[in-house]
């Protein structure tokens, strides 16, 4: 018997927003199928660094990160106990080394305050006593947050993936799509191995590969690819250093639970390209960075980089909207900072396929804004 | 081979041959896929010691030549070097 191509829903993209969407929908019943090119997480989720924050600067980004704070916990049970998430709450630290890096800081945390999030401003002296091994020469401040951590980015959303087919979803890795397809306006489905599947609703969540995927409708994202990169270092006894990020520099690092360091760096001569890849200016240049404020690394090895895209948009805020080709929704361009909201974005595409009133007022987030001129820029990405 | 006896395939992060063939039984029949569950081929020995073995088992589930598969991306560097010398082209003593 050949397989019905038909759903409900098509997902288009297995990163963590799409096998996350899956999750969701599938749970409330939905017969959803979803469409990944390579592996799950195999585009910019699973390149991510990975660090689950509060530390944001507009108010629904920081109420969205609240409720995905409430999920990680017990998240690794609640997709089945399989895989392993590598959950920690190290916390993350901004460190200030201009006023008005400090400044901004500060605005952000007063946001995350009203919201009732822990977040707290340190003096040199107060971060040097919490983290001896730091060297804090020419820091004046930073903004901190306990309850902020880690997870592991791929084993994230190979659990959703794995959770939503136990729950019927039907996640098909290796698979990609050639086109979306639309009649009258209207979406009708997507052209896989060119084959016609068939949905009266598609969720583009395909990072910026959506811009060209949504081109195939006429409809044009402002989502464009911007390389980041990444080092992990060998695995040393974890003293639990938390994410640490400089606006100034661009540069963070943190440790991960087996030990093992992160380090990245924004680097705005890096091409603007979906094409992973590598540079030894890269290591040069993020080693000089992170070994000033902890030169007891300097020892360690390095065991490899790698790459990704972030998926841009002129305010770095994500799309989280239906589109004017009915029955399009999309959840992209998240700018670098996408993975953690995987919970959120999730339970927003439950709420968006459902016609339910969202559980945070997402109108901020609309396609329409770049037209209106009306962007509301997230001070707080890197 | 018995497959009560605990085969250690990847030494870096100590993960045995059952459970590669537990994870391959759940329909990850990709190294890439394995890698990202089990980190095998993360390691400081970056694959050189497990990427065969793992490659040969997929091989056996998914009756496809191990040359059809695909062997995972290998990343710089070469080999593990030291933070010190990326930043400052020199060894750095330790205090």
């Amino acid at each position: 018997m050949s397989e019905k191509k038909t759903a409900d829903a098509i997902i288009v993209g297995g990163g963590v927003h799409g096998a996350a969407a899956a999750y969701y929908l599938a749970k409330a019943g939905v017969d959803v199928v979803l469409f990944e090119k390579e592996y799950l997480s195999s585009g910019g989720s699973g390149r991510s660094a990975a660090g689950l924050r509060q530390h944001f600067g507009t108010e629904v980004n920081c109420r969205l990160a609240k409720y995905n704070l409430e999920c990680f916990p017990t998240l690794e049970a609640d997709l089945g106990g399989e895989f392993s998430l590598e959950f920690t709450q190290w916390g993350y630290l901004w460190v200030a080394y201009t006023d008005a890096s400090l400044t901004q800081l500060g605005k952000n945390v007063a946001v995350q305050q009203s919201l009732d999030i822990p977040s707290e401003m340190l003096t040199p002296q107060e971060i040097k006593r919490r983290w001896p091994y730091m060297n804090v020469d020419g820091m004046i401040g930073a903004a901190f947050c306990h309850q902020d951590g880690h997870i592991n980015p791929q084993t994230l959303t190979m659990a959703y993936g794995h959770a939503a087919m136990k729950l019927g979803a039907r996640v098909k890795t290796y698979t990609p799509v050639e086109k979306l397809t639309a009649q009258g306006g209207k979406i009708t489905g997507a052209v896989v191995n060119g084959e016609q599947w068939s949905a009266p609703r598609v969720l583009l969540t395909a990072g910026p590969w959506s811009t060209p995927l949504a081109a195939t409708v006429g409809l044009d994202l402002p989502v464009t690819a911007e390389r980041h990169n990444l080092l992990v270092t060998e695995q040393i006894e974890p003293f639990n250093c938390p994410m640490t990020l400089c606006l100034d520099d661009g540069a963070y690092f943190k440790q991960v639970p087996n030990g093992s360091f992160f380090f990245g760096r924004d680097d705005p001569d890096e091409p603007k390209t979906m094409e992973s890849g590598n540079s030894a200016k890269f290591l040069e240049g993020v080693t000089k960075s992170v070994l000033k404020r902890m030169p007891s690394l300097a020892g360690v090895r390095v065991v490899h980089q790698w790459s990704g895209p972030y998926d841009v948009t002129p305010d770095h805020q994500a799309i989280i909207d239906w589109t004017p080709v009915e029955g399009l929704w999309t959840n992209c361009g998240w700018s670098g900072h996408g993975l953690q909201f995987g919970p959120s974005g999730g339970r927003l595409a439950k709420e968006m396929f459902f016609g339910e009133k969202t559980f945070v007022d997402i109108r901020n987030f609309r396609l329409s804004r770049f037209e209106e001129g009306d962007l509301f820029e997230e001070p707080a990405f890197i | 081979m018995s497959d009560k006896q605990k085969v250690v395939v990847c030494r870096c992060e100590e993960i045995t041959l059952d459970e590669i063939r537990e994870w391959i039984a759940k329909g990850y029949t990709h190294f890439d896929e394995l890698k990202r569950i089990l980190r095998v081929g993360m390691g400081p020995c970056q694959g050189r010691g497990c990427k065969d073995i793992i490659l040969r088992e997929l091989s056996i589930a998914t009756g496809k030549p191990i040359a059809e598969l695909h062997p995972g991306t290998t990343r710089p560097p070469v080999k593990p070097i030291k933070l010190g010398l990326c930043a400052y082209g020199k060894e750095v003593p330790q205090k």
